[in-house]
């Protein structure tokens, strides 16, 4: 055993695209439920994708207290989802009940994006401020503008540290408090490095997770000019197709995933329900390209390696892999190499799928969504299916689950995620044996 | 098994008082504010027209001849931490495949950490788009997603990902150990070195270039700023007075841009290749503000705890702190609240212990205030003379800190480097002197 400390998950909760919850998510991937379905945020229908994986009728107040949701009127969209996946978590964890919680050695790690931008002051302002003629702004108008028609509030909720804020204050913790923005890495490496801080006792216990959303114009704008969305317009359900051969980019979702971790001394003794071990963590960056991953995926195996190295674990040892699986052309057929570097041998024989088929790409919030699915994967020995794989891509050619659930001895998963701009995160989970 | 230390070999700063620490260096030591009047953006009819830029600074100075083209696909705030990177490497005589000679470290054992905040777009690039998808006189979302998108360059996205900062230094220098972009403002700086810290202490890298860089010198930002009634309103025409941390006449803070990063190093390592060791990292300490969320009332993101957890963590106690360095936005409420989290920690002792802040100088430096901080903290220590705190005169009612406005010769064998941010996040750093 590297370190005294071991670190135990004890609540989970998620407000994302297939669910408001963790036990209507999880119903939802095992009945190969799909989110994408039309852009009802904004007006999508002359963008290239007119489509998203919408979190839908979500009501903060009616998902939490009143009286705790009302604290947070100034929370914006991906926030709000975040209270609500923190309150679940909180509540499964037992800890609202635990007296003796030292609330001052209780941290908040999250990996969380950016907040919505106010798109229709901000370019409103812009284009009446603009002077085309001399292309650039105008300072002795813009300002006026921007001063009359933008809101603090929704300004400042942009910086991406205000969802730590929030939940720091909804759940009364004074503990150290870190936001990493490491794009679709994030919420993974957020988790692994509040690991960290438990296991050389910064904290004893840490809520971690992320949350996002970007599907507002300009981010949908952003990525559409990068063509990393797919534009199956006719064909929204399937558009998500990880590691098929007709895939044409990842669908764009958003929500909020939230866990718990603690010692696993302090969840012992005050006889917490023990939900998995997070056992091995890895990072690493590809260095490659600021538009490209490492093409032989030496960056990826790097992550995968580092982790099994963390947990003292062998490629045989793992049960499942929850593939970062994004649904771009590049990512995976890269991240399917990548494996074969890490796993040798073992590779073939590891089942491996992505949650993205069904519940979209949460951006920096995937990687803690997708590290939920493990956790109950282990609970109840099943693995979730890819869904949508209908052509078998030869670049692609492992053991994807494809389209069902299936029935497996699981005891421990891997978890990858995979930053824009090549940062690498890898997360091991185990059942927690005492 | 002894636990492995962590030493700081390297510094590289781009603040207003010049590209490279001894411009700064210069600057605290004299006590001089570099704030002036908005250049790169017409003052206009902003309520504060100030601003602490950095002048004559092209990041194509800092990249490799092949890297150049890239230089397009960047932030102002990604050019500053370039920069930064660049100085910070050679400072520390360490050669990564971004420095012409023979490469010295191996890329797996090289690791990044650099804090960033929310980047704001170019508004003139993003306005040129806009104006194509006009209909009536009015922005139309259908012309947009129609023809007004391909206006924006294909990549245009990736100049405003706040990763994108650790990620062009890991491709410019090689660094392909662990990579991460901490993002809670002017207290990045201090959660980078203590999350850095454990990189080489685990054994997952030997060497990290860590901090972090900003510019909030964009005409969102200043707004945004502006909204939250942070900066001076006051003082647009007398520049260099205008930034005054603890000061009894300070009115408000001004927009310092910056990038501060720090080259660490496994002592071992640094000693065994004879380095110079400015200091070494001795505890890290965060905490948060219990209503962070509420931005209209201060709260010096409880910044008391933060430095007491980092002083626990080094293994000392608060009477073995010879010096300070507080963090100061010049915003009388917010210094009031700072100053009442140090004396929560030091008491009686507080007025005592010389004690400085660096933003009279620079401007508040956001995700690079707290960076350049540490690395003035670590020149500071490795020759014994404290900065002064430019523009204090007299103390703000309730501020007991020992501040001055003249340089201070301080045997500093521990100090302790603390700084904040809207949120309600904090950081401290212990810092101990390694006796050559």
């Amino acid at each position: 055993m590297k370190y005294a400390r071991r670190v135990v998950i004890t609540g989970m909760g998620t407000v994302n695209p297939l669910g408001h919850n963790v036990e209507d998510t999880w119903s939802a991937m095992m009945e190969g439920k799909l989110a994408p379905s039309v852009n009802e945020l904004f007006d999508a229908s002359t963008f290239p994708t007119k489509f998203a994986a919408q979190v839908k009728d979500f009501d903060l107040a009616g998902h939490i207290p009143a009286d705790v949701a009302a604290g947070h009127s100034t929370a914006g969209r991906h926030c709000q989802f975040a209270l609500g996946a923190a309150w679940e978590a909180w509540q499964q964890s037992g800890l609202a009940q635990f007296d003796e919680l030292d609330k001052t050695r209780t941290g908040v790690y999250l990996g969380s994006g950016e907040g919505s931008l106010d798109f229709e002051n901000y370019i409103g302002c812009l284009v009446d401020a603009f002077n085309t003629e001399e292309r650039s702004l105008d300072t002795d108008v813009w300002p006026v503008l921007a001063e009359e028609r933008m809101d603090l509030h929704r300004e400042v909720e942009q910086e991406s540290n205000m969802v730590v804020s929030h939940l720091a204050s909804m759940l009364g913790v004074t503990g150290p408090a870190f936001n990493v923005l490491t794009a679709c890495a994030a919420s993974t490496q957020a988790i692994g490095e509040a690991v960290m801080q438990i296991r050389y006792g910064w904290a004893d216990t840490i809520v971690t997770g992320g949350a996002h959303s970007m599907i507002h114009p300009l981010g949908v704008t952003g990525f559409n000019r990068l063509t990393a969305l797919s534009q199956r317009n006719d064909d929204i359900a399937t558009a998500s197709r990880p590691f098929d051969l007709t895939r044409d980019g990842f669908v764009l979702g958003e929500g909020a995933s939230i866990l718990i971790l603690e010692t696993y001394e302090q969840a012992v003794a005050r006889g917490a329900t023990i939900l998995g071990e997070i056992v091995g963590y890895g990072a690493s960056a590809d260095a490659y390209r600021i538009t490209d991953q490492d093409p032989e995926g030496m960056g990826a195996a790097a992550s995968m390696a580092a982790a099994l190295n963390d947990a003292d674990l062998a490629p045989k040892d793992i049960d499942y892999i929850s593939a970062h699986g994004t649904a771009t052309k590049q990512n995976d057929k890269i991240e399917t190499k990548a494996i074969k570097v890490a796993f040798g041998e073992e590779a073939p024989n590891t089942p491996i799928s992505s949650a993205k088929s069904m519940i979209g790409h949460l951006i920096a919030a995937a990687g803690a969504t997708e590290l939920i699915t493990c956790l109950l994967a282990i609970r109840d020995q099943i693995l979730p299916p890819t869904a949508n794989m209908q052509e078998a891509d030869p670049e692609c050619d492992l053991d994807y689950i494809p389209n069902a659930p299936r029935k497996a001895d699981v005891t421990r998963c891997m978890s990858n995620s995979m930053g824009f701009g090549g940062q690498n995160n890898t997360l091991i989970v185990s059942k927690c044996d005492s | 098994m002894t636990e492995k230390r962590v030493a700081i070999t390297g510094l590289g700063v781009v603040t207003a008082a010049g590209i490279g620490l001894e411009g700064l260096w210069a600057a605290v030591l004299e006590g001089r504010s570099c704030i002036k009047t908005l250049e790169r953006i017409k003052p206009g009819k902003f309520a504060c027209t100030l601003a602490g830029e950095v002048e004559g600074f092209s990041a194509r100075k800092f990249v490799p001849k092949s890297y150049r083209k890239s230089v397009k696909l960047m932030a102002r705030d990604i050019e500053l931490a370039i920069g930064a990177a660049d100085l910070a490497f050679r400072d520390a005589g360490i050669t990564t495949i971004g420095i012409d000679g023979e490469v010295d470290i191996e890329s797996r054992r090289l690791g990044c950490n650099i804090g960033a905040g929310l980047i704001s777009c170019d508004l003139e690039e993003l306005g040129l788009a806009a104006v194509t998808a006009m209909v009536d006189g009015k922005f139309d979302l259908k012309a947009w997603g129609e023809t007004g998108i391909e206006n924006l360059t294909p990549l245009w996205l990736l100049k405003y990902l706040p990763n994108m900062l650790s990620c062009h230094v890991t491709i410019i220098h090689g660094a392909k150990g662990p990579s991460n972009c901490i993002t809670c403002a002017d207290a990045s700086g201090q959660m980078g070195v203590g999350e850095s810290s454990l990189y080489i202490k685990r054994g997952s890298a030997d060497v990290v270039v860590t901090g972090g860089a900003e510019s909030k010198v964009t005409p969102v930002d200043i707004n945004r700023q502006l909204k939250m009634k942070r900066l001076t309103l006051t003082k647009n025409e007398t520049p260099e007075t205008a930034m005054r941390p603890f000061d009894a006449d300070a009115s408000g803070s001004v927009i310092g841009e910056a990038g501060g990063l720090l080259i660490l190093e496994e002592m071992d390592r640094a000693t065994t290749r004879g380095a110079k060791v400015y200091a070494e990292v001795a505890g890290f300490g965060g905490a948060c503000a219990p209503n962070g969320q509420d931005i209209t009332t201060p709260n010096a993101g409880n910044l008391s705890h933060a430095v007491r957890n980092a002083i626990k963590n080094a293994g000392l106690a608060e009477s073995d702190i010879d010096a300070i360095f507080a963090y100061g936005m010049s915003h009388p409420a917010e210094d009031a609240c700072e100053a009442a989290e140090w004396k929560a920690v030091f008491g009686d002792a507080l007025g005592t212990i010389p004690a400085c802040s660096i933003n009279g100088t620079t401007g508040q430096m956001f995700a690079g205030g707290g960076a350049v901080q540490l690395c003035i903290a670590a020149k500071a220590v490795s020759v014994g003379t404290l900065p002064a705190t430019a523009n204090f005169q007299s103390p703000a009612a309730g501020v007991e800190l020992n501040l001055s406005n003249q340089s201070r010769t301080v045997d500093m064998k521990n100090v302790v480097v603390a700084s904040f941010g809207t949120g309600g996040q904090s950081g401290a750093v212990v810092l101990r002197k390694v006796d050559a």
